[in-house]
């Protein structure tokens, strides 16, 4: 997943020095024994999120757990996407790490830099494209989750109008926009999607007033693709569904929240690790969906209708097995332009450059 | 819904986004009355709003837990007013300090207090009132907090320009060397305007993690802190015209929203940038007028006071 990039740039660049200077920075405990593997991970948010990075510590920790006595892990959170990620980055290098992983796209370009400099570390980058002889790439697709997530929203909706909080126009979540009102359009033909782009990966405040506005226009149902849980709180007041993201944020509104796409990157993390260790360690690209056990969804709402439940339990067991794809064509534009033909999927590049909205969604990407 | 239907939503949704902004820029104001410049009003608000937030989830009380975000906002502003009034530090450096100080501060107290969710605060009700169109939600369907943050507009006006104690600590901002002379405590009027600030800072932030988003994260206040202090400066150092700064703010962060939401074509980076433009448009022309801002801005502001005699 690409993360915000450098917004406010010098408010998160004082909070990136601050947090690694003083209350997060290096987690890893002294300095372990000589023999032992040191994995390092660069997180854009804070560990405390709740969301996407919260995710990634959780992997960290599995690692840790499944492989403590050969592996001692260290992480630098708040890590702004730019100058400072390559002077993280290489700090960890420097410092002994022989395998690092950095969470977020804006971290493509100093991982590489560094990597070209440190040619006996090995690198792994989420969400990125570009990779080299000590670079892998790997991703979740994401917008696999959005298929039954739609197809909750189509039944639950009473308005025919479903909010989405965007980050940033990118790809990923333009994708995740696609697939989710493709879905939405299949349970429910008039229901459409409004999308506010708040430009930023992390601000509740703004995430909280986003998801406002949406309701206000007549939203009922709220999905995002930003990290924070304070639209679910707005839905649950409001007395609306929201659907988290990243991770389970049912205890923000046990009312409001449908389902959630979790990521887990547990298992990735343990046999990379265990690749290097084994010496195998190949720098591929790796895009897991629900398959690969890459995303999962939080736990279905108790007030979700049986047989909305066991629809997207469908979709999400399709999608699994390779009977469904979360773009089958004909897929439509906004123009009405048919872009995927009948008894077509989508392709992955199709996926990774889609810049345009399917119909159904209401005004234009930002360019 | 027509998009005029919006209207009343919109100004109840830009009521409550320019609260921490009053309650910011107001403490903040008074402070530069006083003649200190304190850039640490993000750092205290981080502070105050983690701190407001412990103390409700630990009482149980949202009231307890405001007033504990005052204080907290209170005390890391201390650390500021003695470090710049009695150790004669630079005010610019110390604020910032402050800030990556309360940045840190905030996530260290915090650590024990993410993912705990928050009931909201009640809103007010008023039969007949809150149901008017337009207006209605906007002025009369708020909680306690918006309606403190418009009732200290009148009141630090009020206490500036009307009481004997504003005059003294105005007379400390224009002019310290004579404000000393005729036997004024500068150091100790503006150390109290600066706890002032710093509590109206630690309003500001525990309004956000008590009501705004009830909850705790790092970074919560997301650099609001940083346009109360342009605020004070776009107010040309006047209350009334914070109240106006904030609503502007206020109202253009959420129309911007709706605008993308009803899907009219408008770039949103160029929308969030209208309010730090309209700043500069102000500063600009406050500055062609050397008198207006003799007139205005406290003459001894940022300046190192040390009594000679």
């Amino acid at each position: 997943m690409n993360r915000r990039t450098l917004g406010k740039t010098l408010l998160g660049g004082l909070a990136a020095a601050a947090v690694a200077l003083g209350a997060g920075g290096f987690g890893a405990g002294p300095a372990a024994a000589q023999e032992k593997l040191k994995v390092g991970f660069v997180y854009v948010g804070p560990v405390s999120d709740h969301g996407y990075s919260y995710q990634h510590d959780l992997g960290r920790l599995a690692v840790e757990k499944e492989l403590g006595d050969k592996v001692t892990t260290s992480y630098v959170e708040n890590v702004p996407e730019g100058a400072d990620a390559e002077r993280v980055i290489e700090q960890l290098a420097a410092g002994g790490h022989k395998l690092i992983f950095t969470t977020s796209f804006g971290f493509m370009n100093p991982t590489l830099r560094v990597a070209q400099r440190y040619p006996d570390v090995k690198f792994e980058h989420a969400t990125g494209y570009r990779r080299s002889k000590n670079v892998a790439t790997y991703a979740a697709r994401f917008y696999e989750g959005r298929t039954p997530l739609g197809l909750i929203a189509g039944k639950m909706t009473k308005s025919n109008i479903i909010g989405y909080i965007g980050s940033f126009p990118i790809p990923e979540v333009v994708s995740g926009i696609n697939a989710f009102t493709l879905a939405l359009r299949e349970a429910n033909p008039q229901a459409e999607v409004r999308v506010v782009w708040v430009n930023s990966w992390y601000d509740p405040g703004k995430e909280a007033e986003a998801a406002k506005a949406l309701i206000d226009q007549g939203a009922d149902v709220i999905s995002l693709h930003t990290d924070s849980p304070a639209a679910i709180q707005v839905a649950q007041e409001r007395g609306l569904y929201a659907f988290g993201q990243s991770s389970d944020m049912t205890r923000f509104g046990p009312k409001a929240h449908l389902t959630a796409i979790v990521d887990e990157w547990d298992q990735y993390y343990i046999s990379r690790v265990k690749a290097v260790l084994d010496g195998t360690w190949k720098a591929e690209d790796t895009w897991g969906g629900f398959k690969d056990k890459m995303l999962y969804l939080a736990p279905y709402n108790p007030a979700l209708p049986q047989d909305v439940v066991a629809l997207a339990e469908k979709a999400r067991t399709d999608i699994m097995e390779g009977k469904r794809h979360s773009f089958q064509g004909p897929v439509k534009d906004q123009s009405g332009k048919v872009v995927i033909p009948a008894g077509q999927n989508a392709t992955d590049e199709q996926i990774l450059k889609m810049d345009w909205y399917v119909e159904g969604v209401v005004g234009k990407v930002p360019k | 819904m027509t998009e005029l239907a919006l209207l009343g939503p919109i100004l109840a949704a830009m009521m409550t986004a320019a609260t921490p902004l009053l309650f910011a820029a107001l403490g903040e104001l008074v402070v530069e009355k006083s003649g200190v410049l304190n850039l640490g009003v993000e750092g205290m608000m981080l502070v105050g709003a983690v701190c407001g937030f412990a103390a409700a989830v630990t009482t149980g009380s949202s009231t307890v837990g405001f007033i504990g975000g005052a204080a907290a906002g209170a005390a890391v502003s201390a650390v500021f007013g003695v470090l710049v009034l009695f150790l004669l530090a630079n005010q610019v450096a110390t604020g910032l300090a402050l800030t990556l100080f309360g940045i840190g501060l905030s996530a260290l107290i915090g650590q024990g207090f993410v993912g705990i969710p928050l009931a909201d605060l009640p809103e007010l009700n008023v039969p007949g009132l809150t149901d008017l169109p337009v207006i209605g939600k906007a002025l009369f369907g708020q909680d306690a907090l918006v309606y403190l943050a418009l009732f200290m507009v009148p009141a630090v006006h009020w206490f500036l320009f009307h009481t004997r104690a504003g005059l003294k600590l105005r007379a400390v901002g224009e002019n310290q060397s004579a404000a000393h002379a005729l036997g004024y405590k500068v150091i100790g009027i503006r150390f109290l305007a600066v706890l002032f600030g710093g509590a109206m800072s630690g309003m500001a932030g525990a309004y956000l993690s008590l009501s705004y988003t009830p909850m705790w994260a790092e970074g919560l206040t997301g650099g609001r802190g940083w346009i109360a202090v342009a605020l004070v400066v776009f107010a040309t150092w006047k209350p009334a015209r914070v109240l106006v700064g904030a609503w502007l703010f206020g109202g253009v962060t959420i129309a911007q929203l709706h605008i993308q939401g009803l899907g009219i074509e408008v770039p949103s980076q160029l929308l969030s940038m209208l309010p730090y433009i309209a700043t500069v448009v102000v500063l600009v022309v406050i500055s062609r007028d050397v008198a207006r801002i003799r007139l205005n801005a406290p003459a001894s502001l940022g300046k190192v006071f040390h009594p000679d005699a």
